[in-house]
């Protein structure tokens, strides 16, 4: 039989469970272990943290939960570390885990950053040489927004992670990657898979898309549970992989959750597309075939995964700066809750019209009365609503008199308002998503591997 | 017999987010499940499900390997994570929510019912 390599995920985004990586690293028996830390928006609050901070900008959980792993990389040698938590400064990142890592009694421990994503301070060039920057979801051209973008990064691809590994990284901290290449570059470095390996790319891309939300495989969100089971200790999960490409999940024994055909099929489906084309830069997969066998307890093997060449274009993830927002509740008891709580809302925003400002965008929404998801549950009258108001303005002093207007609800609105006790809502600048794409030859990743004791010397 | 059914009896879901964009996975529980849904879900009726979020256009795929429909509804999150005012910013119940949907009792329900697991 040939060798499996396994690769357990222990991070879904930044502020996952602390613990996860921990339990999954001590009791997984894994050669990899994963973290994926950035959803669509996290590089563009790092790059805000970063411009304050040339040191920052990296995911801070990242060197907590490394800390936590010291014992476990020191009693399994065979244990490297794969993730995307160095977000918008990987050499940072490098420089504090490697301390950790120096400090722990692992000064020789080799630490490789992965950067190249990061193309903000080239967007001038790239737009001169015929990169349009159009958004792919809209069409709309980029036009005046081009002074108001905050970040741009591209998701790079497993090649920069192939070769931190080839040059004999034990922990691999990148920027931007795409969530599935995490699992891809340690296969591609294992078994030594060609780039154009389309069908093997194909299987383990499909791996590290099952487990790069943690838990959401193992049995957390999971719609079909016939009774709320405990979650508490779920298992995070872990890809099986083997030189030929075959796949299965799993879990640590002796865990919450489970891992059955349903759990998985659920996060075939999460946050993709076209099925036929989940497009990541290693490769084009097709996802329609793939199927699902139980085989063990915990065990799901995925078949069926197709792939195709890999897109002529990297996907680039920009955010531009628009406005502030802020959001504030308070409690609605008694009679009619849901109707009292509107017309509250409504008073709030008269109010902050009375003061003079026009807010571009408000929401007004009673939760409890079934308008999380509008006009699908039947309205029922709830014995108390929680009101939510949330707005958003290019003015931060339009948005902060806004957040004044919930305590005086309390004495001076309908009968039955309370809830006000926390600090008062803060405004917050809003940074928006604008999708786009870059030829794959304008970017190359930047891969510097040294030794801990060396990051800092 | 009752006349209709909720989806929850014959399938489950899953659903999240793509920038503005929500997609809503639905998994039968039996191959007879499947094909009904195929019948039964089209994307109009998932877009008039819907029609509060105001989809600008609802695309059903399929993935027959694992006996489920994906539906990718544009625009329907009030700007997506970082923009959107709405508390599910992300679209994370519309899963449970599309498992409400009333459709008519199929002759053949007993074969769509999730099997006993083992």
């Amino acid at each position: 039989m040939s060798r499996v390599l396994r690769i357990g995920n222990g991070a879904g985004f930044w502020g996952d469970n602390l613990d996860a990586p921990r339990l999954l690293a001590e009791s997984g028996q894994l050669d990899y272990l994963t973290l994926e830390y950035l959803a669509e928006l996290t590089l563009s609050i790092l790059a805000h943290l970063k411009s304050r901070n040339p040191d920052a900008g990296f995911v801070t959980d990242f060197p907590t939960v490394l800390s936590s792993l010291l014992p476990a990389l020191q009693s399994q040698p065979q244990l490297k570390v794969v993730t995307n938590g160095g977000g918008m400064n990987p050499t940072a990142c490098a420089r504090a885990v490697s301390s950790i890592l120096a400090a722990g009694g692992l000064p020789d421990c080799r630490v490789a950053a992965v950067s190249g994503d990061d193309i903000f301070s080239r967007l001038d060039e790239l737009q001169a040489t015929g990169e349009d920057l159009r958004n792919f979801d809209t069409g709309k051209p980029l036009g005046d927004l081009r002074s108001q973008l905050a970040s741009a990064n591209v998701y790079l691809g497993a090649a920069g992670i192939r070769q931190a590994l080839e040059q004999g990284a034990q922990i691999v901290i990148t920027g931007r990657v795409a969530d599935a290449s995490l699992t891809v570059g340690p296969a591609l470095y294992e078994f030594g898979w060609s780039d154009t390996d389309w069908s093997r790319l194909a299987a383990a891309s499909v791996a590290g898309h099952l487990i790069e939300c943690g838990a959401q495989v193992t049995g957390g969100m999971f719609s079909g549970w016939e009774t709320d089971p405990p979650l508490a200790n779920v298992g995070y999960p872990i890809a099986e992989i083997d030189a030929d490409g075959r796949i299965t999940i799993t879990k640590p024994a002796g865990t919450d959750g489970a891992v059955t055909v349903d759990t998985v099929a659920e996060q075939l489906i999460y946050e993709i597309g076209d099925p036929q084309h989940y497009l990541t830069p290693d490769v084009d997969v097709d996802f329609s075939q793939v199927r699902l066998t139980q085989t063990g307890t915990d065990r799901v093997e995925v078949s069926g995964a197709i792939g195709a060449p890999a897109p002529p274009t990297y996907k680039d993830s920009m955010a531009y700066r628009d406005g502030y927002m802020a959001t504030g509740t308070l409690v609605i008891y008694g009679p009619n809750a849901t109707q009292r709580a509107r017309q509250c809302g409504e008073m709030l925003l008269q109010r902050v019209r009375r003061a003079g400002h026009v807010l571009a965008r408000t929401n007004i929404e009673c939760l409890g009365s079934g308008q999380v998801v509008p006009g699908v549950a039947p309205p029922v009258e709830a014995p108390e609503v929680v009101l939510r108001v949330t707005v958003q303005d290019p003015s931060k002093a339009a948005v902060e008199r806004f957040t004044r207007e919930f305590a005086p609800l309390v004495t001076s609105g309908l009968p039955g308002v309370t809830g006000y006790t926390g600090p008062r809502a803060k405004p917050w600048p809003v940074l928006a998503y604008w999708p786009t794409t870059i030829h794959r030859d304008r970017v190359q990743p930047i891969v510097e591997v040294k030794s801990a004791s060396a990051w800092n010397s | 017999m009752s006349n209709t059914i909720t989806l929850s009896e014959i399938a489950h879901a899953r659903s999240g987010d793509k920038g503005n964009h929500a997609n809503v996975g639905i998994i039968a529980w039996t191959d007879a499940g499947y094909e009904y849904l195929g019948k039964v879900l089209t994307e109009p009726r998932v877009a008039e499900f819907f029609l509060p979020l105001r989809p600008k256009q609802v695309q059903r795929y399929e993935l027959p390997g694992i006996r489920a429909y994906n539906f990718m509804l544009n625009d329907v999150l009030g700007g997506g994570a970082s923009r959107s005012l709405r508390i599910d910013s992300q679209g994370k119940t519309l899963g449970l929510a599309i498992l409400r949907m009333e459709v008519p009792t199929p002759p053949n329900i007993a074969e769509m019912l999730r099997p006993a697991t083992v």
